[in-house]
């Protein structure tokens, strides 16, 4: 645990020295704060931030490569993989201290978007039940874009392979359920696949978080997608040995 | 002594390409080895295999008595390991890095700022410990690397090309740096230049396409040499009317000589080498022939033997013998 900790510092350390970091929190903050004055903060709508949360969904697809895209990749292309893993810590250490590191400073970069609900607070009267379920969705979500980011970057030592791969990637599950509603033909036979593509697809289980409701199910979905993806980023990190 | 790496059979495939090719040897306690081999020899796949970081097809190695697939993370703690080409974080400070590295190296964090000093102290660090280790040079970089290596304090260094990239004095004080190291440590260096391993090292192995060729003291090895050594002389036929060609097919006839090649170095004086078929001194012989035909001589000497010569014998795979003669 020791040498998890002083590994996500080291992740946390480097990004707040390194430029595209800047860049992606700027841009998100740039691209929220749009939208949440034109969708949520506006005379005569319900104080509240349900259209921000949704976006955000779609925000972050674009965001979150851009955080992770260097994690691993830029270990891999500068050789620094071998002087990481030939230290007395696990590959599982590795990954898990990568995947916290990149978390937290997605998490600081959505701190400051907390100043919604203060301005919410002062020119309104919000409800703070579906705003915090709302956060709760964020920083699951966030998990889990963050853990296929970190998935991206095992594969490739190129930085922006490992971008839009994660890009395509999320892309496909968080937008595959509702497109295959509306494109495939309601045949009996089919229903069952329909229904499990719904249920495999991020939009499904995020939209009742920014809802104000807050289901197990929901919540267990994140928590295994992340911590599947963790797992498969730790297999290829071991593939090493049988490659 | 007991042995510290031991490697047995090692063979390692990359897809259809043999890497390594059944390895076998150990380093003892103490002692500074030199992997020597040309480029693509096979070292830095070998090395890699001896820290975790590569698996083997098939064989077995051991450091510090433990196997290096099973054991990982024992092995990799008793491991200071250099990696060719020294990666670094660019965006880390010297002081900072080196203290990362000691605690992901289990040095416990009340002794890590001691055991980061005891190294920037080592390596010739002190003035850059603020730096960032992106905007050092060169020969920086591969100190820090070197003190990276050191921070824990291993039994085992294993440095891949600790010297490439230097220029002489950096090399002459990593040299001298590495050569302080033995005794308390156990050092396997690679490099595909012999000069440099001459300096540091008391022992060499040698790997030339995955093989070994020999692993042996130094000593032992310039032993084995010395039963080839070379006569160089400078003469001239003068006016007895014989042409280079008589010249070298007469030394090359001395009692003792397997082969003789002569060239013209201008003034009608001929530079003449000849090589022993066994361990014998032709001095004698080739001086009282040259009397005896009445030509001038102006030169004769024998030539030391170099390693230089062995190596490139040995990597070109003919010389293997002279090391196991003389062992």
């Amino acid at each position: 645990m020791g040498k998890v900790l002083l590994l996500t510092r080291r992740e946390i350390s480097a990004y707040f020295v390194s430029p595209i970091a800047y860049v992606a929190m700027a841009l998100f903050l740039v691209i929220a704060g749009i939208f949440f004055a034109l969708a949520d903060f506006r005379p005569g709508a319900p104080a509240g931030m349900r259209s921000i949360f949704d976006i955000m969904m779609f925000i972050l697809i674009f965001i979150i490569p851009i955080v992770t895209m260097r994690s691993l990749s830029e270990e891999q292309r500068s050789g620094t993989i071998e002087t990481l893993l030939t230290a007395p810590v696990t590959d599982i250490q590795v990954v898990v201290a990568k995947f916290l590191g990149s978390w937290i400073f997605y998490l600081a970069m959505l701190a400051p978007t907390l100043i919604y609900v203060v301005l919410l607070a002062a020119f309104g009267n919000p409800e703070y039940g579906p705003v915090a379920s709302g956060y709760l969705g964020l920083v699951l979500l966030g998990a889990l874009y963050v853990s296929i980011g970190l998935l991206a970057s095992s594969l490739t030592e190129n930085q922006v392979i490992a971008a839009v791969t994660a890009f395509a990637i999320l892309i496909v599950l968080a937008m595959l359920g509702p497109w295959i509603a509306t494109v495939v033909p309601s045949r009996w036979w089919i229903i069952g696949v329909r229904a499990i593509v719904q249920q495999a697809t991020v939009r499904t289980h995020y939209q009742d978080f920014s809802q104000g409701v807050v289901d197990l199910v929901h919540v267990i979905y994140f928590v295994a997608l992340t911590a599947y993806a963790l797992f498969l980023t730790v297999k290829v990190l071991e593939s090493r040995r049988w490659r | 002594m007991c042995a510290m790496i031991e490697v047995e059979n090692l063979t390692k495939w990359y897809g259809n390409t043999l890497a390594v090719d059944r390895a076998t040897f150990s380093v003892e306690e103490g002692r500074i080895v030199g992997f020597l081999g040309p480029n693509g020899a096979g070292k830095s796949t070998a090395l890699r295999i001896l820290t975790g970081f590569l698996p083997a097809t098939s064989g077995q190695a051991r450091v510090n008595g433990r196997d290096v697939l099973m054991e990982s993370l024992a092995v990799r703690s008793s491991i200071g390991y250099m990696p060719e080409n020294v990666p670094l974080y660019p965006e880390m400070r010297v002081e900072e890095y080196l203290a990362f590295r000691a605690g992901l190296k289990d040095v416990p964090s009340p002794k890590r700022r001691a055991a980061v000093d005891r190294v920037l102290q080592r390596c010739w660090l002190k003035e850059v410990r603020r730096r960032l280790i992106g905007q050092l040079s060169k020969g920086f970089r591969q100190r820090v690397g070197l003190a990276e290596a050191l921070v824990a304090d291993p039994p085992v260094l294993i440095l891949d090309e600790p010297t490439i990239g230097l220029d002489p004095t950096q090399i002459e004080e990593t040299s001298k740096l590495i050569r302080s190291l033995g005794g308390k440590h156990t050092v396997l260096l690679s490099s595909h230049l012999l000069p440099q391993v001459e300096k540091a090292c008391s022992h060499v192995v040698i790997i030339a396409d995955g093989q070994i060729k020999a692993a042996d003291s130094l000593d032992e090895l310039k032993k084995g040499l010395a039963h080839r050594r070379q006569v160089v002389m400078e003469l001239r036929a003068g006016d007895t009317g014989d042409g280079p060609a008589e010249v070298g097919r007469a030394l090359g006839q001395v009692a003792g000589a397997a082969d003789a090649s002569t060239d013209e170095v201008g003034g009608g004086w001929l530079r003449a080498v000849v090589t022993p078929a066994a361990d014998a001194d032709l001095r004698e012989g080739l001086c009282a022939l040259v009397a005896q035909r009445g030509w001038q001589l102006r030169e004769i000497h024998r030539l030391a033997p170099t390693l230089d010569e062995l190596y490139a014998r040995i990597v070109a795979g003919e010389a293997v013998t002279a090391g196991k003669e003389a062992a």
